[in-house]
């Protein structure tokens, strides 16, 4: 029982720090800290697929963008209101990544991710043919009055914080139910074994189709999340650029652990902000943070140090 | 213009890309099939071709033609060079598991796409073509150098067939290809072998560059859909057959061609992009390729 009292505090800890990080830090970096944990979201939704599951998938950013654009679309042409928008969000992250799966996940390895990069983009291109609605890659903006969740205006930066942590929480908190639980061990055991797993009498179609689709849950809140909070749609969130970011974040954080998520987009984040001082050359850090990472620290931060000192980290 | 001259220069426009897309995807096949490891580096490859070409013929005096036959025998060297260092610094030390490659590439793309960026600017430039006459049919003028680039492309993969098929360093591939720890017990250096068919690949991708560049520009960002339609054909070929490699990127070519001159460029690709997919998650040994345990 110590063991859960252990990682519960810990992650409580976590959560009540980022709760008093905007008394402490400039307003910059509090707008920042929102974007970052809207963003880990996401990325809590890719680990979720690839770091317990083992799911290399190279189409999140399809996921990101169904909920972003449910959400964006319902306000800004449906007439809806914040709350019903982020909801259909959530639930078209979700919808795309089960159907996406029913069909991708007949194939696994390389197919899977050659599979998964070509509908996402199949749905980078729809939405370019949609430019009437969509206004394609310059994208746009949701009206101010719109963005209103439940009385609170999510344009100040203190509701926004407190939205945006409020998602991470529950995000965090959810994932952690998922790893500790039963079901959460069948996916591990989905990627380390999955003939083994089948024997034991799991099905492992199943299982990462469950994967998945929680896995676009995540990453559809997020994008209707980042929608409805910065108040901007636009069609580079749905470009292969926002899987690989997924995938490197989660990497670098460490894959298949609860923090690493959060961890690995808040180093990237300001690695990239800070380069992004020095050089124009931002690019060149992000592909040579994979190559590093996968030579040298393929579990990443909280990985290592998991293997190092911590071992009950989840 | 009547149906048929409308669909002749359709055709034409189509075995054009065909054969410029079937040198790149030879070479991701190859990789693919030898070394059992996927390239997302491939376009940036591709990418890098074209740029030296615009660099090579812009420095080079004299006729553009010198310039650019320069052009056609450096890029590709260059190309096959960062691609061997990439073999020996990266992929190797990653003892080729394919996940691994597939970040370590995605990283290389980054950096190569960087490189570019920096050294060469964001504009969108032209290079020269070595000579410009027309070849005139009845019905309309066409562009000599795109016929030259149809059989040039075609020598070339003539000749990757008889360096596979007719030579010592072909049957050494192929060994490595059936059985890498049995070519290594006869004696065969693999790791010397992938360096080799990492760099040829590459330099494949960026002969297809040379010959493109002419027709459209070189810009740093156009390796993204050489790439995408590279893995279509090889999943459409069926992964690691170079025969079926070429059918499917004379299918792909052709149809592109054709399917452009008559629908909205997105929405084709929309469903061609769709129709490959499906192909590798309901016959995933290609439409040509045999089933393989």
């Amino acid at each position: 029982m110590t063991g859960g009292v252990r990682v519960w505090a810990l992650h409580l800890a976590v959560l009540v720090a980022l709760a008093l990080a905007p008394l402490v830090v400039p307003p910059y970096h509090a707008t920042n800290l929102a974007r970052i944990m809207v963003l880990a979201v996401f990325a809590m939704g890719y680990n979720i697929a690839f770091g317990y599951t083992g799911l290399l998938s190279l189409g999140h950013a399809l996921l990101l963008a169904a909920g972003m654009y449910a959400t964006g679309l319902l306000v800004a042409h449906g007439g809806w209101t914040a709350g019903p928008a982020l909801l259909a969000g959530a639930l078209a992250g979700a919808g795309v990544a089960f159907v996406v799966g029913l069909l991708a996940l007949r194939t696994t390895g390389a197919a899977f991710m050659i599979v998964t990069l070509m509908f996402a983009q199949a749905g980078y291109l729809t939405i370019l043919y949609f430019g009437d609605l969509t206004r394609g890659d310059e994208g746009f903006t949701l009206a101010r009055e719109a963005r209103t969740l439940f009385g609170l205006d999510l344009v100040t930066d203190a509701t926004r914080y407190s939205a945006a942590l409020a998602l991470f929480a529950a995000g965090l908190i959810g994932c952690l139910l998922l790893v500790r639980s039963r079901t959460g061990r069948v996916l591990v055991a989905v990627r380390e074994n999955s003939e083994r797993t089948r024997m034991l009498g799991y099905d492992p179609f199943r299982a990462r189709l469950l994967a998945l689709t929680l896995s676009g849950l995540y990453a559809g809140t997020a994008g209707a999340a980042y929608a409805l909070l910065f108040g901007y749609v636009g069609a580079s969130f749905a470009t292969v650029q926002y899987s690989v970011l997924a995938l490197l974040w989660v990497l670098l954080g460490g894959a298949g652990t609860v923090l690493g998520p959060l961890v690995g987009t808040l180093v990237m984040f300001y690695l990239v902000d800070f380069a992004g001082n020095l050089t124009d050359a931002t690019l060149f850090v992000v592909g040579a943070a994979l190559i590093l990472l996968i030579l040298f620290a393929r579990t990443g931060l909280l990985g290592t140090l998991r293997a190092r000192a911590l071992a009950w980290l989840p | 213009m009547d149906l048929g001259p409308f669909l002749f220069l359709a055709t034409l426009e189509g075995l054009v890309s065909a054969a410029v897309l079937a040198l790149t995807a030879v070479g991701l096949g190859l990789v693919f099939g030898v070394m059992r490891v996927v390239n997302v580096a491939h376009g940036e490859f591709f990418m890098l071709g074209a740029v030296v070409a615009w660099a090579v013929t812009n420095l080079m005096p004299g006729a553009p033609a010198l310039g650019f036959v320069a052009a056609l025998a450096l890029s590709p060297l260059a190309a096959a060079l960062v691609a061997i260092a990439a073999d020996r610094a990266i992929l190797r030390r990653l003892d080729y598991a394919p996940e691994a490659v597939i970040v370590a590439t995605i990283g290389l793309g980054y950096i190569l796409q960087q490189g570019a960026l920096s050294l060469y600017g964001p504009e969108a430039r032209a290079v020269a073509a070595p000579f410009s006459f027309r070849i005139q049919f009845p019905w309309f003028g066409y562009s000599g150098y795109k016929l030259a680039v149809i059989v040039f492309a075609a020598l070339v993969l003539t000749g990757v067939w008889a360096l596979l098929t007719r030579t010592k360093i072909g049957l050494v591939m192929r060994a490595t290809q059936w059985d890498r720890e049995t070519a290594t017990a006869f004696g065969i250096d693999t790791d010397r072998v992938y360096a080799l068919v990492f760099g040829l690949g590459a330099g494949l991708a960026a002969t297809a560059a040379v010959l493109v560049a002419p027709i459209s520009q070189a810009h740093y960002l156009m390796g993204g859909d050489p790439l995408l339609l590279s893995f279509a054909v090889v999943i459409i070929g069926g992964l690691g057959s170079l025969r079926g490699t070429v059918i499917a990127a004379l299918l792909i070519g052709l149809t592109d061609g054709i399917v452009g001159v008559f629908f909205a460029p997105t929405l084709g690709k929309i469903l061609a992009t769709l129709l490959v997919a499906l192909v590798l998650v309901f016959r995933p040994q290609g439409l040509f390729g045999r089933k393989t345990a």
